[in-house]
């Protein structure tokens, strides 16, 4: 669990530092649980419709527990026309699960993003931040099994 | 490191730092933009080390870890000065041959240079490569010498000249003065006059006020603001603060959006080392004006690059656009009088001063001066970031510098200013590209995104793909653009199913024009552009999708996949990746395709083997009736 009270104190409980935050929170814990928006919000002194607007409303927000690896496709236009949905088909088939969700192993959640500027190495799958480029459905298996179970 | 006090001190240090630097001493440029990093620039500058190492060479040689050189395609990027050779796809076992043979005996690796596809020839010399020889790199040519985290770099190439010489010789009058007889225009998208929106803020009542660079860079597929906030920080951070001068602004932001990490890295430690030098903070190079840069990250909105959404976003608050009919430049941040570029913007700030306006005036275009950068991506050849003078055509950038289409398949269209803009056909390649012109073919210049297409993209499907990204990402706030985009969707996605009729077009068309005349910001007002560009242009497509036939075989419900039985050779191969077990056969006889357990995933298209070639995809025409009976394959002719 992060030490939110140590974040507060960074950012000076400031009502402005809403969104870094969040972001320094998440990026510890990976998610925002309830009780977490609820005690910022209590802390900060902003009602927590507030908070939980925009929390929901900045996608790199996530209010569900993420999976140990985060697996991330690019659907940027340049991913697109070089076959990106493909891709995120394949991964969708192989994790058996749909987009912003986690198996039930815990172990793998999938995501999408809009673009991540790399687009000469589209279509691009990104791995708890590792960029795997020039994707296609024979790599994504490869891949996957670099961050298995098994491989441990 | 003490802060300079004075414009002497800082050329003082700017010799010091010359005369350290041997200008015959060599130097191996590692490109470690966000690209070449992808493709494992990291380690190889490790290897580098390692095998100066082992030469012996460490110390006389320096490894330069630079921003991005811009040919992403071809990284990892090695360059070597003095010589500026260019090695392309450089891999760790590569590193061994550069040291021993280019290092050591000045001989060059022929494996490693530009080959010219249409040629045959090989290239040494990085400017000679026709993706750089056809360039213009006003802003971005000093990424490839510079060492983002070094301020020494960016002083020895005559860094911070446009700031001393602003704060000492030029009112802030002046500045804007400079920059509307340059004619800068905003380089994020809507290209309006910056030093206008630069004099309109300083006369707006109020402060304090506030200047703000846009990096949001929403637009999927442009990354040039990325490369020039990671491999140059300073220019971007010193056109900032010549900008706060110029409004009486003494705190700027700069605002990254969340997938850029390596951006904010770079940046905040520009920022403190412009802090440590005196170039920033309290009594700038004792000229007495004072100013400080905070760096605020997104959190992943599109609709947070809009200036009013920025603002509020920096604010703390939900990232939503409001109604302009007061503007930002009187009330932005805080209510208070706020500028706002984007980054490109600001990086022509410092030559402008540095060059003087009439230098700056003669590159471009009538109504578009200087260059432009462009992230060329998609089909063609030659991805990556392109900088050439505005008014440069299509076909110089898409042929000249991106070397034209892949496996020799036929361009299609260019999809210029992101989701945003529009789709221009081919008669449009001999187009000079400028704000101007792009606006009357229907698209726009948008942050520079290029997208080719060749004949394999659906426009239809793209239509689709750009209303589904701006639906997904239209903040609600208002009807026009929350529930028309959701419609128009919803229609495109009977046409790409091959539900439609003509009247649903028609029907496409009208909302179209409603989402562009009653939306409240840009977001709504410019999102129907892709889909009123395909109808302008490719209505022969919609029209065909209305007959049940996708021309670009991508739409899944209006095609089928079918083994040719003349060219199956019974591989298998098919069979065995098949997620659905649809396809039957044995192995050595023709393979056959059960068409209602077909979930037309793509996958026997893929692996069926390139000299086969039996996979094919059909729409529009009924697929030929097989029956699986063990057919013995006919061995292909060669």
């Amino acid at each position: 669990m992060a030490n939110i009270d140590n974040i507060l104190k960074k950012h000076g409980y400031k009502k402005s530092e809403l969104i870094p935050i969040l972001q320094d929170i998440q990026a510890e814990d990976r998610w925002l649980p309830c009780e977490t928006l609820k005690y910022v919000s209590e802390k900060l002194d902003i009602p927590l419709i507030d908070v939980y607007s925009l929390a929901t409303f900045y996608k790199s927000f996530s209010l569900k527990p993420r999976g140990k690896h985060v697996v991330t496709a690019c659907c940027g236009t340049a991913c697109h026309v070089r076959g990106g949905p493909k891709v995120l088909q394949e991964l969708q088939n192989q994790l058996h699960i749909d987009v912003d969700e986690t198996t039930p192993d815990k172990h793998f959640t999938l995501e999408t993003v809009r673009c991540l500027g790399a687009c000469a190495l589209g279509p691009l799958v990104v791995v708890d931040g590792k960029y795997h480029g020039q994707m296609n459905t024979k790599k994504v298996a490869s891949t996957l099994k670099k961050y298995s179970k098994k491989k441990k | 490191m003490t802060k300079l006090k004075s414009t002497s001190e800082l050329e003082k240090l700017r010799k010091k730092i010359i005369s350290e630097k041997d200008p015959k001493k060599r130097c191996i440029a590692v490109c470690s933009g966000t690209g070449c990093l992808a493709s494992g620039s990291k380690h190889l500058s490790e290897v580098f080390q390692e095998e100066l190492k082992k030469y012996k060479l460490s110390g006389k040689m320096e490894i330069r870890k630079t921003g991005c050189h811009g040919f992403c395609e071809k990284g990892p990027i090695v360059l070597i000065y003095p010589d500026e050779i260019c090695y392309l796809k450089v891999k760790a076992t590569d590193v061994s041959d550069i040291i021993s043979q280019t290092i050591k005996e000045g001989k060059i690796v022929d494996r490693l240079l530009y080959t010219d596809p249409n040629t045959g020839k090989k290239i040494a010399k990085e400017y000679e490569i026709p993706f750089y020889k056809n360039q213009n790199r006003l802003i971005f040519g000093n990424n490839s010498k510079i060492d983002p985290t070094s301020i020494e770099d960016y002083l020895a190439l005559g860094g911070y000249t446009a700031l001393a010489k602003t704060l000492f010789k030029f009112k802030p009058e002046q500045v804007i003065e400079e920059v509307k007889k340059a004619e800068l225009r905003g380089r994020g998208g809507g290209g309006f006059p910056a030093g206008k929106k630069w004099e309109s803020t300083r006369k707006a009542s109020g402060e304090p006020k506030y200047i703000i660079v846009n990096c949001d860079e929403g637009d999927p597929g442009a990354f040039m603001d990325r490369s020039l906030m990671e491999g140059n920080p300073h220019l971007v951070l010193e056109g900032l603060i010549i900008g706060g001068y110029a409004i009486g602004s003494h705190e700027g932001f700069i605002y990254v959006r969340q997938e850029y990490p390596l951006a904010v890295e770079n940046t905040e430690l520009a920022i403190k080392k412009a802090e440590e030098l005196g170039l920033l903070g309290k009594n700038i190079l004792g000229s007495g004006f004072d100013f400080t840069i905070s760096i605020h990250r997104g959190a992943g909105a599109f609709v947070s690059g809009e200036s009013s959404a920025l603002m509020s976003a920096i604010e703390g608050k939900v990232g939503e656009p409001r109604s302009k009919y007061v503007h930002t430049s009187a009330k932005g941040l805080w209510d208070k009088p706020s500028n706002l570029n984007n980054v490109e913007t600001f990086a022509n700030v410092p030559i402008i001063i540095n060059k003087g306006a009439e230098w700056f005036r003669k590159i471009g275009t009538e109504g578009s001066k200087g260059t432009k950068i462009f992230s060329l991506v998609g089909k063609v050849n030659n991805t990556g970031l392109v900088e050439v003078p505005m008014g440069t055509t299509l076909r110089q950038i898409i042929y000249d510098i991106g070397g034209g289409i892949p496996k020799e398949k036929k361009f299609k269209a260019v999809q210029t200013g992101g989701p945003s803009g529009g789709c221009l056909p081919e008669k449009f390649l001999d187009f000079p590209v400028d704000f101007d012109e792009l606006y009357k073919a229907g698209s726009m210049m948008g942050s520079g995104g290029m997208i080719v297409m060749d004949e394999d993209t659906c426009m239809v499907d793209l239509a689709k793909y750009f209303t589904n990204f701006l639906a997904d990402e239209s903040c609600g706030k208002c009807v026009p653009c929350r529930e028309g985009l959701r419609h128009m969707l919803k229609i495109l996605e009977d046409i790409t199913a091959g539900k439609a009729t003509k009247e649903h077009v028609a029907h496409l068309e009208e909302l179209s024009e409603v989402v562009r005349d009653a939306s409240l910001c840009a977001l709504g007002q410019s999102a129907p552009n892709p889909v009123l560009s395909t109808l302008r242009y490719f209505r022969d497509e919609y029209d065909a999708h209305i007959r049940g036939e996708c021309p670009a075989k991508v739409c899944k419900n209006l095609i089928a996949y079918y083994i040719d039985p003349e060219r199956c050779q019974g591989c298998g191969l098919c069979r065995k990746n098949c997620p659905t077990n649809a396809i039957r056969g044995e192995t050595k006889t023709v393979h056959v395709i059960n068409q209602e357990k077909c979930i037309k995933c793509n996958t026997c298209f893929d692996v069926c083997p390139k000299n086969f070639r039996a996979v094919s995809k059909l729409s529009g025409k009924p697929v030929p009736t097989l029956v699986n009976d063990g057919t013995p394959i006919k061995p292909l002719k060669r």
